[in-house]
C-alpha cells in the first residue's frame, strides 16, 4: 500500500514541475502561439495544485474561465496579428543578463523571507469547509453573498464595463462604405418621404400670358 | 507531508519567472500581457495556500476577485493591443514610443 502522504508530495512536486517548466516556456519560446499554449499548460497545472489544496471551486474556475476563455482570447489575438517573428526576438539575448539577475535576487530575497518565518511546520490540517459539514462551494458561495456580496457585485460591474470598454476600443467606423441604419429606417416618419402635391388635371393659361408679357416687354 | 512553504515557494518561483519575463522580452507586447497574467496566478497561489493553511475563507474570495478583474484586465489590453496593430502595425514596445515617455 502507498504511503499516502508521499504520494501527495510526490504529486505536489510534478505538478510544480510542469508549472514551472510551462512558465519558463510563456517566456522564452520563439513563436507566439506555443507560449499561449505553454500558458494554457501553466494554468491546467495550477488548478491540479489547487485541487491539491481543496479549493475544488477556484481549480475549476481558473480552468473553465482562463483556459475556455481567456486564454482562447489571447490564442485568437496572436493568430490575428502578423507578427514578424524574427524581428521581434532581437533584443532576446541582449535584456537577458539584466532580466536573469533582477528575477534570481528576487527569488533569493523571497526564499529568505519564507525560510525566516517558519511556514515548514505548518501543516494542512482538516479541510475547514469538511468541518463546517460543506463543500468547498458551498463554504466559498456562503462568505461571498453574505460578506462580501457588494465587491462581488463591484466585480460583476467591473466585468461588464471591461467588455463595453473593449467592443468600444476595437469598433471602427470605414468610411466610403454604404451602411443601412436600422434605427434611422425604423425612426423615419412618412411625412418627410413622400410629399404629396395636388395639381390641378388641366393646365393652367398663365404661363401663355406670361410669354405674351415677355415679348411685349422685348419689342 | 505538504507544507505551507511548498506552495509558498511555487509562488515565489513563478512571479521571479514572470519577472524575468517582462525583461526579456521587450520586444513582444503578447508576452508582456502574459508574464503578467503568470504574476496573477503566482499570487493566487499564495492566496489560496494561505486560505487552505489558516482556515480563512476570505483569501479563496480574494482569488475569485482577482481572476475577475485579470479577466477584465485582459479583455481591455487586448483590445488596446488589437487597436495599436491596426493603427502602428506593430507590437514592438521600442517602436510605440509616440508618447515620448
Amino acid at each position: 500500500m502507498i504511503n499516502l502522504q508521499v504520494f501527495q508530495l510526490v504529486c505536489f512536486y510534478a505538478f510544480a514541475a510542469v508549472t514551472v517548466a510551462a512558465a519558463l516556456g510563456v517566456i522564452t519560446l520563439r513563436n507566439s502561439v506555443h507560449a499561449v499554449l505553454s500558458l494554457v499548460l501553466a494554468f491546467f497545472s495550477t488548478a491540479c495544485i489547487w485541487m491539491m489544496a481543496e479549493a475544488e471551486f477556484l481549480a475549476i474556475a481558473l480552468i473553465v474561465v482562463y483556459v475556455g476563455a481567456v486564454m482562447v482570447l489571447f490564442l485568437f489575438v496572436v493568430m490575428m496579428l502578423d507578427i514578424d517573428q524574427e524581428k521581434i526576438r532581437e533584443g532576446f539575448v541582449k535584456f537577458l543578463p539584466v532580466g536573469l539577475i533582477v528575477a534570481v535576487v528576487m527569488l533569493l530575497e523571497m526564499l529568505a523571507l519564507i525560510g525566516v518565518r517558519v511556514m515548514h511546520a505548518q501543516t494542512m490540517g482538516v479541510n475547514p469547509a469538511t468541518a463546517a459539514h460543506q463543500s468547498n462551494t458551498a463554504w466559498l458561495g456562503t462568505a461571498l453573498y453574505t460578506h462580501y456580496l457588494l465587491p462581488f457585485e463591484i466585480a460583476a460591474l467591473i466585468l461588464t464595463v471591461g467588455v463595453v470598454v473593449a467592443v468600444a476600443l476595437t469598433l471602427r467606423k470605414r468610411t466610403g462604405v454604404k451602411h443601412q441604419s436600422a434605427s434611422q429606417q425604423v425612426r423615419v416618419n412618412p411625412r418627410d418621404r413622400v410629399r404629396v402635391v395636388k395639381m390641378q388635371a388641366v393646365r393652367p393659361v398663365e404661363p401663355q400670358a406670361d410669354e405674351a408679357q415677355a415679348e411685349e416687354s422685348k419689342s | 507531508m505538504i507544507t505551507l512553504s511548498h506552495f509558498i515557494v511555487l509562488g515565489a518561483v513563478l512571479f521571479c519567472i514572470a519577472v524575468a519575463g517582462l525583461f526579456i522580452n521587450r520586444k513582444n507586447v503578447i508576452v508582456l500581457l502574459m508574464a503578467i497574467e503568470l504574476m496573477l496566478l503566482a499570487v493566487n497561489i499564495n492566496f489560496v495556500a494561505f486560505s487552505r493553511f489558516n482556515h480563512d475563507v476570505a483569501g479563496q474570495v480574494f482569488v475569485f476577485f482577482i481572476l475577475t478583474v485579470a479577466a477584465a484586465e485582459s479583455a481591455i489590453g487586448l483590445a488596446i493591443l488589437v487597436l495599436l496593430f491596426r493603427n502602428r502595425s506593430t507590437v514592438n514596445v521600442a517602436e510605440i514610443d509616440s508618447m515620448k515617455g
